[in-house]
């Protein structure tokens, strides 16, 4: 298992032990975290898991795809580090990661 | 090929549906050949005959050709897993020249970030979403529910009357007025244009193509005025000011400011007000969810969702092929129509559980068709969503029963899936 931190608008922070293969996306919806509407259900087509990952863990992720830039380019609320919680996997060297969600989802 | 002037229309027919050679009402899907069906001739939508049709090309033949039809052939996506793939394949499946059924006359034609691809898409659209972003819907909230507490305060109780003129149009038509700061007195106008711009030519909104393009012609100068009086101005937090503001839009050519001032009058005005309407039928035609609503009204955003699903107000988004393709085993072309039917996606069992059911508290609600994926997702779904939940919310605070008491009348034509009359007579607690 792999912890993964979420922190919600408001500061409450969510501790989750996710899976290993499965979408930080997933391990925040199966763990009942609030902030995360995954419309879409995970094929990176709704931006609305869209989450701000703490800029030391940035490096260890994988490369945005085109696909994911397109939907994160299409929010108003994007920043330098926005990702989709959708297209990023849990493995072991993500032990720790915090993201934060923002304050809505669309 | 039958021509037309908006993406919306879908044909010339001018009369009752079921005297077109096309219109398949009354028809058994099953006693017909597979290849004569034709989902794009709005006779069995305003027939509410439709479901059948869908259930049996998504069981055999899920991408489905039509070679001969008014409107020229296509393809018919019926499955949900296809929909999705052709929605989020922009450069496979391209949104240009148009979204509608109908290919358009060139000079009519009315640019509208909707059927672009991008980039350009991209950035018209990156100017106007902030006024539909929560962030401002947030500082709305309060206006809508004045509004809409104001509409239901003036309804009449107890006797019938039409759901559909005094309660879904005067909502939505507010709103647009809301949200393009619009002349509020003047605001009928916009539901006037909204209608017009999808309307088929006899079909009773308006008798002829000259006689629609000169109604767009007028909505072209009001909106020009408008925007004449907000360029030089400083801020304001609605939509024309956004856009003749906007660094990438300031410079807009008329048409193209045209085609995306009606693309979100349209887009705000037939869906929400549809979802509206849909929603008080759904509720008279399964008590049993109706009952649950009354015991517990928390269920109320997650119904919101299952009523967007269950009405999905534009039945179907189109697309046109890039290059040759393959999808659901079918070879599909450079230049082929592609028709995206949401609605029948929407009740794909092999996605949605119970997909014939209307379940007010189901699970993963949200995970409907009906605002499209990708990046052509529907702008305003969050302040549909919050409409419709506010709405809502407001009705229960004041009604034990909004009762349909006659024959809803449905909309002649297979894009917009709606009412144009809904009987009803309200009941207090």
């Amino acid at each position: 298992m792999v912890k993964i931190v979420f922190r919600e608008h408001d500061g409450t922070e969510h501790v989750v032990d996710a899976k290993e293969g499965a979408s930080v996306m997933l391990a925040a919806v199966t763990n009942g975290v609030p902030g995360i509407d995954a419309d879409c259900g995970g094929a990176c087509s709704c931006a609305t898991c869209h989450v701000y990952v703490k800029e030391e863990w940035l490096d260890k992720l994988d490369a945005i795809t085109p696909m994911e830039e397109a939907m994160l380019s299409l929010s108003s609320d994007r920043k330098d580090n926005s990702r989709l919680s959708c297209q990023i996997q849990v493995n072991a060297n993500l032990d720790g990661l915090e993201v934060e969600t923002p304050e809505f989802q669309y | 090929m039958t021509d037309s002037t908006t993406p919306q229309s879908k044909t010339r027919v001018k009369s009752a549906s079921d005297q077109s050679k096309w219109s398949m009402v009354g028809k058994d899907p099953y006693q017909m050949p597979l290849e004569q069906i034709d989902l794009s001739h709005p006779g069995i939508w305003q027939a509410n005959e439709y479901l059948p049709f869908l259930e049996r090309l998504r069981k055999e033949d899920p991408v489905h050709y039509c070679a001969d039809s008014a409107v020229g052939p296509y393809w018919s996506v019926l499955k949900y897993k296809d929909i999705m793939q052709v929605d989020t394949s922009p450069h496979i499946y391209s949104s240009e020249p148009t979204i509608g059924i109908v290919d358009q006359f060139s000079e009519f034609t009315l640019p509208m970030f909707i059927a672009m691809d991008p980039p350009k898409h991209d950035v018209q659209r990156r100017v106007v979403q902030p006024v539909v972003a929560p962030a401002n819907l947030k500082i709305l909230e309060a206006l809508i529910r004045e509004r809409v507490s104001r509409i239901l305060d003036g309804l009449p109780v107890g006797e019938e009357f039409d759901w559909v003129e005094s309660v879904s149009i005067e909502l939505t038509t507010q709103m647009l007025a809301t949200l393009f700061d619009f002349p509020f007195e003047d605001r009928y106008k916009l539901t006037y244009w909204s209608d017009v711009a999808t309307a088929i030519p006899g079909a009773g909104v308006v008798d002829s193509y000259e006689e629609r393009w000169q109604a767009m012609q007028e909505c072209l100068q009001y909106f020009t005025r408008l925007w004449n009086e907000r360029v030089n101005r400083e801020g304001g937090n609605d939509l024309l000011s956004m856009l003749a503001q906007g660094e990438e839009t300031r410079n807009m050519p008329p048409m193209e400011f045209l085609g995306n001032v009606l693309l979100l009058i349209v887009g705000g005005n037939d869906t929400t007000r549809n979802s509206i309407s849909g929603g008080v039928l759904a509720l008279n035609e399964y008590p049993e969810q109706y009952a649950k609503l009354r015991s517990d009204r928390s269920v109320i955003p997650n119904m919101v969702s299952e009523i967007i699903r269950w009405q999905t107000p534009l039945a179907y988004m189109r697309r046109t092929a890039l290059v040759d393709t393959e999808l659901g085993g079918k070879q599909i072309k450079a230049g082929d129509k592609v028709v995206m039917w949401y609605i029948s996606g929407n009740r794909d069992e092999e996605v949605i559980e119970d997909a014939n059911k209307f379940i007010i508290d189901r699970d993963k609600a949200r995970q409907h068709l009906s605002f499209g994926f990708g990046i052509h997702r529907c702008m305003g779904n969050r302040l549909a969503e919050m409409q419709l939940r506010i709405l809502w919310e407001e009705i229960m605070a004041r009604f034990h029963f909004v009762e349909v008491v006659g024959e809803p009348q449905r909309v002649y034509s297979s894009f917009v899936k709606g009412f144009t009359s809904l009987p009803v007579k309200l009941h207090r607690h």
